[in-house]
């Protein structure tokens, strides 16, 4: 093929070379069907050539999700890597790629988040807003979201970084990529980083990091003696001149009981929170996942005359089944056991809703409620809007003898102050 | 490449369903990858490779080096002229392989050769002395050459020869001896070898005159107007035939030759409908070529077959061969043969697919069910398919039933592993038994096992981490 250029100067030849590369180069086909009908693909990759994407949301087996992950870097999507058990050398590797690319790696093991008012995995529908939330991304921020969604306050993006972004190994790497990206979002007027206590440098350069931006950045931590989820949400309220008030309590008041307290939660960064609160009032708690010097449950999960906390969304427990917030079933026999053991004196438990979790948690839990003689307290994280219905799943336990919190440290305090005198 | 915004307005999904659909609940326009698990085995290979820095780049190159080669007919020579071949020295197709275990048509073809050389009596004899070790061989790919079937090639059998004028490489193939009994599918009868001497005496000096007098003929440019006309460049070359014909009449009629040998010349080249693949080989090989021995690239530049072995190799790792058993093919049989007289898959042809056509444009050549089995649908779902273990299109040959989107092209060693899609192949069948010649055609793959090698041997090529 020659092309012919009749051009009045250089500049002109110039600009029809320019035009001629790209048409030469143009692909002809980007859409999702050809002349044969809808095109499948078996990669990210090959996907996203016949795609236009903003995102990729990986949920591919851990050893491998590192596949699909390089695909969406390397056709210049933002990945959201949702699967867990993923090796840290690939999330290193992965997120010195996205580095170099400016791209975002969210997770991996990332449950949640918001981009652009879009809730990928485990989301709330929340309001838009000033609010730029990162965080290792699991229950934690749903909770932040959604106890900010009730205040009247908006979040514009929800980034998840995964639980090991701000250890010595990732270095924070997708933790300050998120930061950069909430930055140049002119809707962000309030950067809240939420995390488990980073590795010592790591603080220190998020310290910096945090000092050096024109967009207010707010950092709490999780952990003992640190504030809990519910004071971060009332502290972004009151940095935003917004009014405050605490979170809503439905149901009976509970009167102090004899006997041990059970907290059988689906979302791990909930189960801590709630842990750290009972463990600064009723000492020794265990758990499948324990706070650092707590007692650590074996394989059968119980012990007998003790404070039990277990996180039925732990990695070791969701092996070959659905998450706890998908399908209740191991949650709720557990429940169920526990409402018939005379040494349990109540029961704490939180109930997740929002986009992928359980359609209708409140008809499986309703009835055992019913049933049981000793209170139930439930966190209930959820907002107005999510497509189960906050109100109406809080209304259905309350009926059935719930107690329903909006908070779950107060969830958490509450449960702790029935069995605090009453412990045998 | 940086994306300035944060935004899930589109959204690729892999995994879990619930996760995909919920996007759907909120209105997002979501493109859901038809996930499968990867290969067993290959997955911490896999995922070193497709890690490393250099890969996207590199493939890249590959591509843009095989879709950028040149490949121009310039020369029609013997093969102890252009090839420099020794007599008593072979070239054949497919990876390496000595006589122990070379398949039946691969020591037919040889036998024939040594025959038609003069270096044995019989076919006995050259069958003595060939496992006796009197004779030499190696793979046509180790000389720049390719060969269809069993590819024997021997220092008086005259050579097509094409040129990239782009990378300055040469490729070489023999003429095409037509279909059935013939020396490619291991016959050595009489008459075999007195059309291969015919060829010599006849074909291959009138062919010279004609190309040297026309000048070099852009065998690219008809491969890019054949793949319109319904071949698919490996088992239909029908157009291609009879458009390179046309480039050579003239100047075959204006060569001086006798009407006789003239009329025989236009006979068999008119009458041979796969004429054209011997120079349709060359072309891919030039291409495939271009992208050999660029660090870090996945791309497969060789599949080969031995009639016992299947080999590949692959650019990140130079002249390495990963080999596997050549399969069976599935297809369509001549005459009364079956199943049962057929040899596994041989022939240095499938260059044709390494290089995006054959198999991989089968969408454009419909007809070609006829000869290899299968249905139309299956046709065009083939090319499909191809595109997901292919790194790119190549824009010079388009294929108007799948909108002018270019041939899949550079087949990616990692994405075969990922998708588990085998590059597919059509391929002409032999008999197994030495002499017995072309037995059918069919389709094919290559075994699993080439891949699982070369994705090893890829992640050892990979740099270790600073």
């Amino acid at each position: 093929m020659v092309v012919a250029i009749e051009a009045a100067d250089d500049e002109a030849v110039g600009r029809a070379m320019a035009a001629l590369g790209e048409a030469l180069t143009r692909r002809p086909a980007t859409s999702s069907t050809d002349s044969l009908g809808p095109l499948t693909s078996r990669t990210v990759g090959t996907a996203a050539r016949t795609a236009e994407a903003d995102l990729a949301l990986v949920s591919t087996p851990g050893r491998v999700a590192v596949l699909d992950a390089v695909d969406a870097l390397d056709s210049g999507l933002d990945v959201m890597l949702f699967s867990d058990n993923v090796a840290v050398e690939h999330e290193v590797a992965l997120k010195e790629r996205a580095a170099g690319a400016g791209l975002l790696v969210m997770g991996p093991d990332c449950g949640t988040a918001v981009v652009g008012g879009v809730g990928l995995g485990f989301a709330n529908v929340v309001r838009p807003g000033p609010v730029g939330i990162v965080a290792a991304s699991g229950t934690g921020a749903q909770h932040l979201m959604a106890l900010l969604d009730e205040a009247g306050i908006g979040v514009a993006h929800c980034l998840g970084v995964g639980g090991r972004d701000l250890s010595s190994a990732v270095q924070g790497r997708s933790t300050f990529a998120a930061i950069d990206r909430l930055i140049r979002d002119d809707k962000v007027e309030l950067i809240v980083v939420i995390s488990k206590p980073p590795a010592a440098e790591v603080a220190a350069m998020l310290r910096d990091r945090a000092t050096k931006v024109a967009t207010p950045v707010l950092v709490r931590l999780l952990g003992p003696g640190e504030p809990d989820l519910t004071q971060t949400a009332a502290a972004v309220a009151d940095a935003l001149g917004r009014p405050w008030r605490e979170p809503a309590r439905l149901g009976p008041s509970l009167e102090r009981r004899s006997g041990w307290l059970r907290g059988l939660f689906s979302g791990g960064t909930l189960c801590d929170e709630a842990m750290l609160i009972a463990a600064e009032a009723l000492g020794e708690v265990w758990s499948n996942i324990p706070l650092a010097g707590q007692p650590a449950l074996d394989e059968t999960l119980t012990a007998p005359g003790r404070h039990v906390f277990i996180d039925f969304g732990d990695d070791r427990l969701t092996a070959g089944r659905p998450h706890p917030m998908i399908d209740g079933r191991i949650r709720n026999e557990r429940l169920a056991r526990e409402l018939a053991d005379p040494g349990c004196a109540v029961v704490l438990l939180d109930v997740v809703l929002g986009h992928a979790a359980h359609a209708d948690p409140a008809a499986e839990l309703a009835p055992l409620v019913a049933s049981a003689d000793k209170p139930v307290i439930v966190s209930l994280v959820g907002t107005r809007d999510d497509p189960q219905g906050r109100d109406g799943t809080a209304a259905r336990l309350v009926d059935a003898g719930a107690v329903v919190h909006a908070s779950n440290a107060a969830a958490a305090r509450e449960a702790v102050l029935v069995v605090s005198a009453g412990t045998p | 490449m940086s994306r300035s915004g944060l935004s899930a307005e589109r959204v690729i999904t892999a995994g879990v369903e619930l996760l995909a659909a919920a996007l759907e609940g909120q209105a997002v326009d979501v493109r859901r990858v038809d996930w499968a698990p990867p290969v067993a085995g290959a997955e911490d290979a896999l995922a070193t490779v497709l890690l490393d820095p250099r890969r996207a780049q590199a493939n890249a190159d590959a591509v843009a080096a095989m879709t950028s080669a040149r490949a121009e007919l310039v020369d029609v020579r013997p093969a102890s002229e252009c090839l420099g071949l020794e007599r008593g020295h072979f070239l054949h197709a497919g990876p390496p392989i000595g006589w122990d275990r070379a398949s039946g048509p691969l020591r037919g073809a040889l036998i024939g050769a040594a025959v038609y050389e003069g270096l044995a009596a019989t076919a006995d004899e050259a069958e003595t002395m060939l496992a006796e070790g009197a004779f030499t061989w190696e793979p046509c790919h180790h000389r720049g050459a390719v060969g269809p079937m069993a590819g024997v090639v021997s220092s008086s059998m005259w050579m097509l020869e094409l040129h990239d004028d782009l990378h300055d490489t040469r490729s070489w193939c023999s003429l095409n001896e037509g279909l059935g009994k013939v020396l490619r599918y291991g016959a050595y009868s009489p008459d075999v070898i007195d059309r291969l001497r015919w060829m010599s005496d006849v074909l291959g000096p009138a062919l010279q005159k004609a190309t040297r007098a026309r000048g070099p003929i852009d065998v690219k440019a008809i491969v890019a107007q054949m793949i319109q006309m319904g071949d698919e460049g490996h088992n239909r070359n029908r157009a291609g035939t009879l458009m390179l014909l046309k480039e050579w009449l003239p100047h075959l009629i204006e060569a001086g030759l006798d009407p006789a040998d003239l009329a025989e010349v236009v006979r068999f080249v008119s009458g041979n409908d796969h004429f054209f693949l011997n120079v349709g080989m060359p072309t891919c090989k030039l291409m495939t070529s271009a992208a050999a021995g660029i660090p870090g690239s996945t791309v497969v530049t060789t599949m080969a077959r031995n009639g016992t072995d299947f080999g590949i190799r692959v650019s990140g790792t130079g002249d390495a061969w990963f080999t596997g058993p050549a399969q069976l093919a599935e297809g369509l049989y001549l005459g009364a043969f079956g199943p049962d007289d057929a040899n596994p898959d041989i022939g240095d042809s499938a260059i044709t697919e390494t290089a995006g056509i054959g198999g991989f444009a089968m969408a454009t050549a419909p007809a070609i069910v006829r000869f290899v089995g299968g249905s139309v649908p299956d046709a065009l779902a083939t090319t499909r398919r191809m595109y997901d273990i292919c790194v790119g299109d190549n824009p010079g040959w388009a294929l108007p039933i799948m909108d002018f989107r270019g041939t899949p092209t550079g087949i990616d060693v990692t994405a075969v592993l990922r998708t588990g899609r085998l590059p597919q192949i059509n391929t002409g069948m032999a008999g197994k038994v030495a002499g017995t010649g072309q037995v059918g055609a069919g389709l094919v793959t290559p075994p699993m096992d080439c891949f699982t090698a070369a994705i090893e041997a890829l992640a050892d090529a990979v740099p270790a981490r600073s």
